[in-house]
Protein backbone atom coordinates (compact mmCIF):
# COMPACT_ATOMS: atom_id res chain seq x y z
CA UNK A 1 0.00 0.00 0.00
CA UNK A 2 1.01 3.40 -0.58
CA UNK A 3 0.82 6.41 1.55
CA UNK A 4 -1.88 8.47 -0.57
CA UNK A 5 -4.39 5.82 0.04
CA UNK A 6 -5.42 4.11 3.38
CA UNK A 7 -4.26 0.91 3.37
CA UNK A 8 -6.98 -1.80 4.22
CA UNK A 9 -5.56 -2.24 8.00
CA UNK A 10 -6.10 1.70 8.20
CA UNK A 11 -9.57 1.40 6.88
CA UNK A 12 -10.61 -1.42 8.61
CA UNK A 13 -10.11 0.69 11.96
CA UNK A 14 -12.76 3.02 11.01
CA UNK A 15 -11.01 5.76 13.27
CA UNK A 16 -12.34 9.55 12.34
CA UNK A 17 -9.68 11.95 10.77
CA UNK A 18 -8.58 14.73 13.09
CA UNK A 19 -5.89 15.82 11.03
CA UNK A 20 -5.54 15.87 7.64
CA UNK A 21 -2.06 16.80 6.26
CA UNK A 22 -2.40 16.95 2.22
CA UNK A 23 -0.02 17.76 0.12
CA UNK A 24 2.45 19.34 2.50
CA UNK A 25 5.73 20.30 1.34
CA UNK A 26 8.63 22.73 3.45
CA UNK A 27 11.45 24.77 3.16
CA UNK A 28 14.38 25.99 5.37
CA UNK A 29 15.62 28.97 3.00
CA UNK A 30 15.94 27.26 -0.33
CA UNK A 31 16.12 23.70 1.04
CA UNK A 32 13.09 21.37 0.33
CA UNK A 33 12.94 19.28 3.67
CA UNK A 34 9.66 17.88 3.57
CA UNK A 35 7.83 16.70 -0.23
CA UNK A 36 3.94 16.98 -0.32
CA UNK A 37 3.21 14.61 2.40
CA UNK A 38 -0.05 13.17 2.80
CA UNK A 39 -1.09 11.41 6.09
CA UNK A 40 -3.89 11.74 8.48
CA UNK A 41 -3.97 11.35 12.43
CA UNK A 42 -7.16 9.67 13.61
CA UNK A 43 -8.51 11.16 16.38
CA UNK A 44 -7.81 9.79 20.23
CA UNK A 45 -5.33 7.45 18.16
CA UNK A 46 -1.44 7.33 18.86
CA UNK A 47 0.43 7.72 15.37
CA UNK A 48 4.23 7.70 15.16
CA UNK A 49 6.50 9.15 12.98
CA UNK A 50 9.74 7.24 12.09
CA UNK A 51 12.82 7.42 9.83
CA UNK A 52 16.27 8.07 10.43
CA UNK A 53 18.03 11.18 11.88
CA UNK A 54 17.24 13.96 9.09
CA UNK A 55 14.07 12.09 7.45
CA UNK A 56 11.57 15.22 8.13
CA UNK A 57 9.82 13.36 11.21
CA UNK A 58 10.57 16.26 13.74
CA UNK A 59 9.79 19.31 11.21
CA UNK A 60 6.24 17.86 10.15
CA UNK A 61 5.36 17.43 14.28
CA UNK A 62 6.64 21.22 14.03
CA UNK A 63 4.56 22.37 11.38
CA UNK A 64 1.84 21.32 13.16
CA UNK A 65 1.65 23.61 15.78
CA UNK A 66 3.10 26.20 13.70
CA UNK A 67 6.34 26.60 16.22
CA UNK A 68 8.52 26.91 13.06
CA UNK A 69 7.05 30.25 12.52
CA UNK A 70 9.47 31.70 15.60
CA UNK A 71 12.55 31.41 12.63
CA UNK A 72 12.90 32.97 10.09
CA UNK A 73 12.75 31.74 6.62
CA UNK A 74 10.88 28.79 7.55
CA UNK A 75 7.93 28.50 5.15
CA UNK A 76 5.25 25.48 4.29
CA UNK A 77 3.43 24.93 1.64
CA UNK A 78 -0.08 22.89 1.17
CA UNK A 79 -2.93 21.90 3.59
CA UNK A 80 -3.14 20.54 6.94
CA UNK A 81 -6.44 20.17 7.79
CA UNK A 82 -7.71 20.19 11.50
CA UNK A 83 -11.43 19.81 11.86
CA UNK A 84 -12.40 21.12 8.40
CA UNK A 85 -10.11 24.20 8.25
CA UNK A 86 -6.04 24.25 7.30
CA UNK A 87 -4.11 25.67 9.93
CA UNK A 88 -1.39 27.08 8.42
CA UNK A 89 -3.94 29.74 6.68
CA UNK A 90 -6.40 29.86 9.60
CA UNK A 91 -7.56 33.18 10.49
CA UNK A 92 -7.56 32.45 14.13
CA UNK A 93 -4.62 33.71 15.97
CA UNK A 94 -1.82 31.03 15.95
CA UNK A 95 -1.48 31.74 20.01
CA UNK A 96 -5.07 30.25 20.44
CA UNK A 97 -4.40 28.12 17.64
CA UNK A 98 -1.10 26.65 19.56
CA UNK A 99 -3.32 26.19 23.26
CA UNK A 100 -5.33 23.76 20.87
CA UNK A 101 -2.24 21.40 19.70
CA UNK A 102 0.30 21.22 22.57
CA UNK A 103 3.71 20.19 22.49
CA UNK A 104 6.24 18.45 24.52
CA UNK A 105 10.01 18.53 23.40
CA UNK A 106 12.92 16.04 23.30
CA UNK A 107 14.62 18.03 26.39
CA UNK A 108 12.10 18.86 29.57
CA UNK A 109 11.67 22.66 29.34
CA UNK A 110 9.67 23.76 32.63
CA UNK A 111 9.60 27.34 33.12
CA UNK A 112 11.80 29.06 35.54
CA UNK A 113 8.81 28.87 38.02
CA UNK A 114 7.36 26.94 41.17
CA UNK A 115 5.43 23.77 39.87
CA UNK A 116 2.26 24.67 40.43
CA UNK A 117 3.08 28.45 38.21
CA UNK A 118 4.34 25.97 35.72
CA UNK A 119 0.83 24.25 35.53
CA UNK A 120 -0.56 27.67 36.37
CA UNK A 121 1.15 29.59 33.38
CA UNK A 122 -1.34 28.26 30.08
CA UNK A 123 -4.49 28.17 32.15
CA UNK A 124 -4.53 31.67 32.76
CA UNK A 125 -3.42 32.64 29.40
CA UNK A 126 -6.78 31.85 28.23
CA UNK A 127 -8.90 31.25 31.51
CA UNK A 128 -10.11 33.30 34.22
CA UNK A 129 -10.43 31.27 37.09
CA UNK A 130 -11.05 31.75 41.16
CA UNK A 131 -7.84 30.05 43.40
CA UNK A 132 -10.00 27.39 44.40
CA UNK A 133 -10.97 26.42 40.96
CA UNK A 134 -7.31 26.89 39.32
CA UNK A 135 -6.08 24.86 42.14
CA UNK A 136 -8.23 21.72 41.55
CA UNK A 137 -7.18 22.06 37.85
CA UNK A 138 -3.42 22.35 38.67
CA UNK A 139 -4.13 18.83 40.59
CA UNK A 140 -5.73 16.84 38.29
CA UNK A 141 -3.05 18.04 35.26
CA UNK A 142 -0.76 16.47 37.74
CA UNK A 143 -2.72 13.46 38.44
CA UNK A 144 -3.40 13.12 34.74
CA UNK A 145 0.76 12.95 34.19
CA UNK A 146 1.22 11.20 37.12
CA UNK A 147 3.26 13.32 38.63
CA UNK A 148 0.40 14.68 41.62
CA UNK A 149 1.95 12.16 44.26
CA UNK A 150 5.77 13.09 44.10
CA UNK A 151 5.24 16.89 43.96
CA UNK A 152 1.85 17.47 46.14
CA UNK A 153 4.28 18.97 49.14
CA UNK A 154 6.22 21.03 47.39
CA UNK A 155 4.07 22.62 44.21
CA UNK A 156 5.57 26.00 45.18
CA UNK A 157 9.18 25.12 44.67
CA UNK A 158 10.95 25.47 41.55
CA UNK A 159 10.09 22.95 38.71
CA UNK A 160 13.98 23.26 37.98
CA UNK A 161 14.61 21.79 41.01
CA UNK A 162 13.11 17.98 39.87
CA UNK A 163 14.51 15.26 38.58
CA UNK A 164 14.37 15.08 34.67
CA UNK A 165 11.93 12.44 34.42
CA UNK A 166 9.63 14.45 36.43
CA UNK A 167 10.34 17.74 34.92
CA UNK A 168 9.03 15.66 31.49
CA UNK A 169 6.04 14.96 33.36
CA UNK A 170 5.70 18.09 34.45
CA UNK A 171 5.60 19.33 30.64
CA UNK A 172 3.17 16.69 30.05
CA UNK A 173 0.69 17.99 32.87
CA UNK A 174 1.39 21.52 31.75
CA UNK A 175 0.24 20.98 27.90
CA UNK A 176 -2.39 19.22 29.46
CA UNK A 177 -3.83 21.57 31.69
CA UNK A 178 -4.49 23.92 29.01
CA UNK A 179 -6.91 21.27 27.67
CA UNK A 180 -5.44 20.70 23.83
CA UNK A 181 -7.38 18.70 21.46
CA UNK A 182 -3.85 17.23 19.91
CA UNK A 183 -0.79 16.57 21.87
CA UNK A 184 2.32 16.39 20.00
CA UNK A 185 5.96 14.48 21.77
CA UNK A 186 9.04 15.22 20.01
CA UNK A 187 11.02 12.42 21.25
CA UNK A 188 10.19 12.83 24.72
CA UNK A 189 11.92 10.03 26.34
CA UNK A 190 15.19 10.38 24.42
CA UNK A 191 16.70 12.40 27.33
CA UNK A 192 15.22 9.71 29.92
CA UNK A 193 16.25 6.68 31.81
CA UNK A 194 14.57 3.63 31.26
CA UNK A 195 12.13 4.01 34.32
CA UNK A 196 10.97 7.60 33.55
CA UNK A 197 10.77 6.35 29.84
CA UNK A 198 8.22 3.85 31.23
CA UNK A 199 6.40 5.80 33.13
CA UNK A 200 6.04 8.24 30.22
CA UNK A 201 5.17 5.44 27.75
CA UNK A 202 1.89 4.13 30.04
CA UNK A 203 0.92 8.12 30.53
CA UNK A 204 1.11 8.39 26.75
CA UNK A 205 -1.88 5.00 26.48
CA UNK A 206 -3.96 7.09 28.62
CA UNK A 207 -3.69 10.18 26.99
CA UNK A 208 -4.84 8.49 23.91
CA UNK A 209 -8.38 8.34 25.82
CA UNK A 210 -9.14 11.86 25.79
CA UNK A 211 -6.34 13.27 23.15
CA UNK A 212 -5.12 13.01 19.50
CA UNK A 213 -1.03 12.25 19.96
CA UNK A 214 1.55 12.32 17.71
CA UNK A 215 5.01 11.03 18.46
CA UNK A 216 8.36 11.25 16.68
CA UNK A 217 10.41 8.55 18.35
CA UNK A 218 13.52 7.10 16.97
CA UNK A 219 12.73 3.93 19.58
CA UNK A 220 11.10 1.37 17.53
CA UNK A 221 10.19 -0.96 20.47
CA UNK A 222 8.52 2.40 21.83
CA UNK A 223 6.27 2.85 18.66
CA UNK A 224 5.41 -0.68 18.39
CA UNK A 225 4.24 -0.65 22.60
CA UNK A 226 2.52 2.66 22.40
CA UNK A 227 1.03 3.68 18.96
CA UNK A 228 -1.62 2.31 16.95
CA UNK A 229 -0.45 3.69 13.69
CA UNK A 230 2.70 4.86 12.16
CA UNK A 231 3.95 6.81 9.52
CA UNK A 232 7.87 5.93 8.09
CA UNK A 233 9.29 8.86 6.76
CA UNK A 234 13.23 8.37 4.63
CA UNK A 235 14.47 12.40 3.18
CA UNK A 236 11.37 13.84 3.38
CA UNK A 237 9.21 11.67 2.41
CA UNK A 238 6.46 9.52 3.29
CA UNK A 239 7.27 6.16 2.20
CA UNK A 240 4.68 4.71 4.26
CA UNK A 241 1.46 4.34 6.39
CA UNK A 242 -0.72 2.03 8.14
CA UNK A 243 -1.51 1.01 11.16
CA UNK A 244 1.67 0.18 13.90
CA UNK A 245 0.58 -3.57 13.75
CA UNK A 246 1.05 -4.00 9.89
CA UNK A 247 3.70 -1.52 9.73
CA UNK A 248 5.99 -3.31 12.01
CA UNK A 249 4.97 -7.18 11.21
CA UNK A 250 4.37 -7.29 7.24
CA UNK A 251 5.89 -3.52 5.89
CA UNK A 252 4.79 -3.15 2.01
CA UNK A 253 7.44 -0.96 1.23
CA UNK A 254 10.84 -2.24 0.87
CA UNK A 255 12.66 0.27 2.44
CA UNK A 256 10.15 0.65 5.76
CA UNK A 257 11.92 -3.35 5.79
CA UNK A 258 14.97 -2.59 5.98
CA UNK A 259 14.52 0.06 8.61
CA UNK A 260 12.37 -1.57 11.12
CA UNK A 261 14.87 -4.90 10.76
CA UNK A 262 17.73 -2.16 11.38
CA UNK A 263 19.67 -2.41 7.78
CA UNK A 264 20.28 1.25 7.95
CA UNK A 265 19.23 4.36 9.82
CA UNK B 1 61.26 4.11 23.98
CA UNK B 2 59.93 6.56 21.29
CA UNK B 3 56.81 7.31 23.43
CA UNK B 4 57.86 7.71 26.71
CA UNK B 5 60.33 10.36 24.98
CA UNK B 6 57.19 11.77 23.94
CA UNK B 7 55.25 11.53 27.16
CA UNK B 8 57.94 13.06 29.47
CA UNK B 9 58.91 16.07 26.72
CA UNK B 10 54.93 16.27 27.03
CA UNK B 11 54.45 16.87 30.52
CA UNK B 12 57.72 19.26 30.05
CA UNK B 13 55.55 21.35 27.63
CA UNK B 14 52.88 21.18 30.24
CA UNK B 15 54.35 22.28 33.14
CA UNK B 16 55.89 25.52 31.69
CA UNK B 17 52.36 26.37 30.44
CA UNK B 18 51.26 25.69 33.72
CA UNK B 19 53.86 27.71 35.36
CA UNK B 20 53.50 30.99 33.09
CA UNK B 21 49.60 30.52 33.58
CA UNK B 22 50.08 31.05 37.27
CA UNK B 23 52.87 33.10 37.05
CA UNK B 24 50.47 35.74 34.80
CA UNK B 25 47.89 35.23 37.62
CA UNK B 26 49.37 35.98 39.95
CA UNK B 27 51.00 39.36 38.42
CA UNK B 28 48.07 40.13 38.13
CA UNK B 29 46.28 39.25 42.08
CA UNK B 30 50.08 41.05 43.41
CA UNK B 31 48.99 44.46 41.18
CA UNK B 32 45.47 44.08 42.74
CA UNK B 33 46.37 43.69 45.96
CA UNK B 34 49.24 46.22 46.42
CA UNK B 35 46.34 49.20 44.67
CA UNK B 36 43.70 47.82 47.52
CA UNK B 37 46.72 47.47 49.75
CA UNK B 38 47.90 51.60 49.28
CA UNK B 39 44.23 52.44 49.56
CA UNK B 40 43.47 51.08 52.40
CA UNK B 41 46.13 51.90 54.57
CA UNK B 42 46.77 56.03 53.00
CA UNK B 43 42.57 55.86 52.83
CA UNK B 44 41.43 54.30 56.53
CA UNK B 45 43.83 57.01 58.27
CA UNK B 46 41.47 59.66 56.68
CA UNK B 47 37.67 57.67 58.07
CA UNK B 48 35.74 60.11 60.59
CA UNK B 49 32.88 61.13 61.18
CA UNK B 50 33.47 64.38 59.24
CA UNK B 51 33.70 62.64 56.28
CA UNK B 52 30.07 61.81 56.19
CA UNK B 53 29.00 65.29 57.79
CA UNK B 54 30.96 67.88 56.68
CA UNK B 55 31.40 69.64 53.39
CA UNK B 56 34.78 69.40 51.31
CA UNK B 57 36.52 72.02 52.64
CA UNK B 58 38.75 75.31 51.72
CA UNK B 59 42.56 74.27 51.95
CA UNK B 60 43.82 73.99 55.57
CA UNK B 61 41.09 73.53 57.31
CA UNK B 62 38.62 71.04 58.77
CA UNK B 63 36.22 69.20 56.38
CA UNK B 64 34.52 66.23 54.96
CA UNK B 65 33.46 64.69 51.59
CA UNK B 66 28.98 64.57 52.26
CA UNK B 67 28.33 66.77 49.60
CA UNK B 68 30.51 64.92 46.88
CA UNK B 69 28.82 61.32 48.51
CA UNK B 70 26.01 62.72 48.06
CA UNK B 71 26.06 64.52 44.52
CA UNK B 72 27.82 60.90 43.19
CA UNK B 73 24.41 58.88 45.02
CA UNK B 74 22.04 60.79 43.10
CA UNK B 75 23.86 61.11 39.65
CA UNK B 76 24.39 57.63 39.65
CA UNK B 77 20.57 56.95 40.84
CA UNK B 78 19.22 59.19 38.04
CA UNK B 79 21.27 57.74 35.54
CA UNK B 80 20.39 53.76 36.23
CA UNK B 81 16.95 54.84 36.49
CA UNK B 82 17.00 56.78 33.04
CA UNK B 83 19.37 54.27 31.32
CA UNK B 84 17.89 50.83 32.45
CA UNK B 85 14.26 50.98 31.17
CA UNK B 86 16.11 52.27 27.91
CA UNK B 87 18.67 49.82 27.68
CA UNK B 88 16.54 46.38 28.91
CA UNK B 89 13.96 47.71 25.95
CA UNK B 90 16.90 47.92 23.50
CA UNK B 91 18.23 44.32 24.99
CA UNK B 92 15.17 42.98 24.34
CA UNK B 93 14.86 44.10 20.50
CA UNK B 94 17.82 43.11 19.71
CA UNK B 95 17.85 39.07 21.56
CA UNK B 96 14.03 39.05 21.17
CA UNK B 97 12.39 40.72 17.67
CA UNK B 98 14.70 41.61 15.73
CA UNK B 99 17.54 38.71 16.36
CA UNK B 100 17.44 38.14 12.59
CA UNK B 101 16.77 41.85 11.59
CA UNK B 102 19.66 44.02 9.87
CA UNK B 103 18.48 46.80 11.84
CA UNK B 104 19.33 44.77 14.94
CA UNK B 105 22.75 44.18 13.58
CA UNK B 106 23.37 47.72 12.73
CA UNK B 107 22.13 48.30 16.71
CA UNK B 108 24.22 45.78 18.21
CA UNK B 109 27.44 47.70 15.88
CA UNK B 110 26.74 51.27 16.85
CA UNK B 111 26.61 49.56 20.71
CA UNK B 112 29.78 48.10 20.67
CA UNK B 113 31.48 51.58 19.54
CA UNK B 114 29.73 53.26 22.49
CA UNK B 115 30.80 50.86 24.69
CA UNK B 116 34.19 51.35 23.91
CA UNK B 117 33.90 55.01 23.42
CA UNK B 118 36.45 57.10 25.58
CA UNK B 119 34.11 58.24 28.11
CA UNK B 120 35.09 62.03 27.61
CA UNK B 121 33.83 62.12 24.60
CA UNK B 122 30.38 61.30 25.84
CA UNK B 123 31.21 64.37 28.53
CA UNK B 124 32.04 66.44 25.91
CA UNK B 125 28.86 65.16 23.99
CA UNK B 126 26.57 66.02 26.97
CA UNK B 127 28.71 69.64 27.17
CA UNK B 128 27.78 70.75 23.54
CA UNK B 129 24.12 69.44 23.78
CA UNK B 130 23.29 70.37 27.48
CA UNK B 131 25.49 72.75 29.14
CA UNK B 132 26.01 75.02 26.10
CA UNK B 133 22.13 75.16 25.63
CA UNK B 134 21.69 76.05 29.45
CA UNK B 135 24.48 78.19 29.70
CA UNK B 136 25.55 76.35 32.66
CA UNK B 137 27.07 73.25 34.46
CA UNK B 138 24.13 71.35 36.29
CA UNK B 139 24.45 67.88 38.23
CA UNK B 140 21.05 66.67 35.66
CA UNK B 141 23.98 67.34 32.81
CA UNK B 142 25.88 64.88 34.73
CA UNK B 143 23.67 62.47 35.24
CA UNK B 144 22.57 62.27 31.88
CA UNK B 145 26.47 61.83 30.87
CA UNK B 146 26.73 58.82 33.49
CA UNK B 147 23.46 57.55 31.82
CA UNK B 148 24.82 57.42 28.01
CA UNK B 149 27.89 55.07 29.83
CA UNK B 150 25.31 52.72 31.93
CA UNK B 151 23.30 52.34 28.17
CA UNK B 152 25.71 49.88 26.48
CA UNK B 153 26.80 47.92 28.82
CA UNK B 154 22.81 47.41 30.00
CA UNK B 155 22.15 46.31 25.99
CA UNK B 156 24.62 44.28 26.34
CA UNK B 157 23.94 42.27 29.05
CA UNK B 158 20.24 42.26 28.65
CA UNK B 159 21.00 41.35 24.95
CA UNK B 160 23.31 38.44 26.29
CA UNK B 161 21.52 36.84 28.83
CA UNK B 162 18.65 36.73 27.19
CA UNK B 163 20.36 35.14 24.28
CA UNK B 164 20.89 32.33 27.10
CA UNK B 165 17.57 31.85 27.99
CA UNK B 166 17.94 28.30 25.49
CA UNK B 167 14.77 28.64 22.67
CA UNK B 168 13.33 25.64 23.36
CA UNK B 169 12.18 27.40 26.90
CA UNK B 170 10.19 30.02 23.51
CA UNK B 171 9.01 26.70 22.07
CA UNK B 172 7.79 25.28 24.82
CA UNK B 173 5.97 28.76 25.94
CA UNK B 174 4.55 28.88 22.09
CA UNK B 175 3.01 25.74 22.57
CA UNK B 176 1.12 26.31 25.78
CA UNK B 177 -0.47 29.41 23.57
CA UNK B 178 1.40 32.12 25.18
CA UNK B 179 1.64 35.66 23.06
CA UNK B 180 4.83 36.60 22.39
CA UNK B 181 5.13 39.56 24.54
CA UNK B 182 3.69 37.66 27.63
CA UNK B 183 6.57 34.93 27.53
CA UNK B 184 9.19 37.49 26.75
CA UNK B 185 7.90 39.11 30.46
CA UNK B 186 7.02 36.50 32.21
CA UNK B 187 9.80 33.50 31.12
CA UNK B 188 12.49 35.41 29.23
CA UNK B 189 13.31 37.90 31.79
CA UNK B 190 12.16 35.60 34.59
CA UNK B 191 15.16 33.23 33.52
CA UNK B 192 17.36 36.24 32.62
CA UNK B 193 17.06 38.45 35.62
CA UNK B 194 20.25 37.18 37.30
CA UNK B 195 22.07 38.16 34.67
CA UNK B 196 20.45 41.48 33.96
CA UNK B 197 20.53 42.53 37.36
CA UNK B 198 24.34 41.91 37.74
CA UNK B 199 24.35 44.11 34.39
CA UNK B 200 23.04 46.82 36.01
CA UNK B 201 25.09 46.43 39.71
CA UNK B 202 28.31 46.01 37.17
CA UNK B 203 26.91 49.62 35.12
CA UNK B 204 26.78 51.19 38.48
CA UNK B 205 30.70 49.92 39.46
CA UNK B 206 31.79 51.66 35.87
CA UNK B 207 29.72 54.86 36.62
CA UNK B 208 30.71 55.62 39.81
CA UNK B 209 34.58 55.69 39.21
CA UNK B 210 33.78 58.24 36.30
CA UNK B 211 35.89 61.37 36.23
CA UNK B 212 36.09 62.48 33.05
CA UNK B 213 32.16 62.96 31.77
CA UNK B 214 31.60 64.68 34.98
CA UNK B 215 34.23 67.44 34.46
CA UNK B 216 32.38 68.84 31.42
CA UNK B 217 29.05 68.18 32.63
CA UNK B 218 28.21 68.71 36.77
CA UNK B 219 31.64 70.11 37.40
CA UNK B 220 32.06 70.51 41.24
CA UNK B 221 30.75 72.30 44.08
CA UNK B 222 32.27 72.96 47.11
CA UNK B 223 29.20 73.72 49.13
CA UNK B 224 26.37 71.48 49.68
CA UNK B 225 23.62 71.64 46.91
CA UNK B 226 20.68 69.54 46.09
CA UNK B 227 19.49 71.23 43.19
CA UNK B 228 19.95 69.40 40.18
CA UNK B 229 20.27 72.48 37.72
CA UNK B 230 23.37 73.51 39.59
CA UNK B 231 26.87 72.39 39.67
CA UNK B 232 27.05 69.56 41.59
CA UNK B 233 30.07 67.82 43.39
CA UNK B 234 30.82 64.20 42.92
CA UNK B 235 33.49 61.86 44.40
CA UNK B 236 35.47 61.03 41.66
CA UNK B 237 36.05 64.67 40.58
CA UNK B 238 36.89 65.53 44.31
CA UNK B 239 39.39 62.98 44.02
CA UNK B 240 40.47 64.38 41.10
CA UNK B 241 41.13 67.49 42.33
CA UNK B 242 42.49 67.24 45.60
CA UNK B 243 44.38 64.21 44.59
CA UNK B 244 46.15 66.76 42.09
CA UNK B 245 46.47 69.44 44.91
CA UNK B 246 49.54 70.32 47.36
CA UNK B 247 47.79 70.57 50.49
CA UNK B 248 48.21 67.52 52.17
CA UNK B 249 44.32 67.12 53.83
CA UNK B 250 42.83 67.44 50.33
CA UNK B 251 45.19 64.76 49.52
CA UNK B 252 44.20 62.81 52.55
CA UNK B 253 40.52 63.23 51.69
CA UNK B 254 41.17 62.40 47.87
CA UNK B 255 42.55 58.99 49.51
CA UNK B 256 39.44 58.84 51.51
CA UNK B 257 37.33 59.17 48.69
CA UNK B 258 38.89 56.82 46.45
CA UNK B 259 38.58 53.92 49.44
CA UNK B 260 34.89 54.82 49.69
CA UNK B 261 34.28 54.60 46.19
CA UNK B 262 36.09 50.94 46.29
CA UNK B 263 34.40 49.71 48.97
CA UNK B 264 30.91 50.69 47.56
CA UNK B 265 31.90 49.18 44.34
CA UNK B 266 33.03 45.91 46.29
CA UNK B 267 29.68 45.45 48.30
CA UNK B 268 27.99 45.79 44.99
CA UNK B 269 29.76 43.24 43.86
CA UNK B 270 29.32 41.05 46.76
CA UNK B 271 25.63 41.67 46.76
CA UNK B 272 25.41 40.83 43.36
CA UNK B 273 27.01 37.43 43.97
CA UNK B 274 24.47 37.15 46.75
CA UNK B 275 21.73 37.27 44.52
CA UNK B 276 23.20 34.59 41.51
CA UNK B 277 24.36 32.58 44.27
CA UNK B 278 20.44 32.53 46.40
CA UNK B 279 19.49 32.21 42.72
CA UNK B 280 21.00 29.61 41.56
CA UNK B 281 20.57 27.40 45.17
CA UNK B 282 16.84 27.75 44.26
Amino acid sequence: MNAESPSDAVRSTGAKEKISIRNLSFYYDQSKALKGINLPLYERQVTAFIGPSGCGKSTLLRILNRIYELYPKQRAEGEVMMDGENILTSKEPVDSLRSKIGMVFQKPTPFPMSIYDNIAFGIRLYEKLPGSEMNDRVESALRRAALWDEVKDKLHTSGQGLSGGQQQRLCIARTVAVKPEVILLDEPCSALDPISTARIEELIDELKTDYTIAIVTHNMQQAARCTNYAAFMFLGELIEFDTTEKLFTSPSQPKTQEYITGRFG
Amino acid sequence: MASSAITIRRRFRSKVFMGLSIAAAGLGLLMLAIILGTLIYKGVAGINLAVFTEMTPPPGSEGGLLNAIFGSVVMTIIAIVIGTPISILAGTYLAEYGRYRRLAHIVRFINDILLSAPSIVVGLFVYEILVTTLGHFSGIAGAIALSILVIPIVVRTTEDMLRLVPDTLREAAASVGTPRWRMIVSIAYRAASTGITTGVLLAVARISGETAPLLFTALNNQFWSSDLNQPLASLPVVIFQFALSPYEDWQQLAWTGALLITLSVLILSIFARMITARKAQR
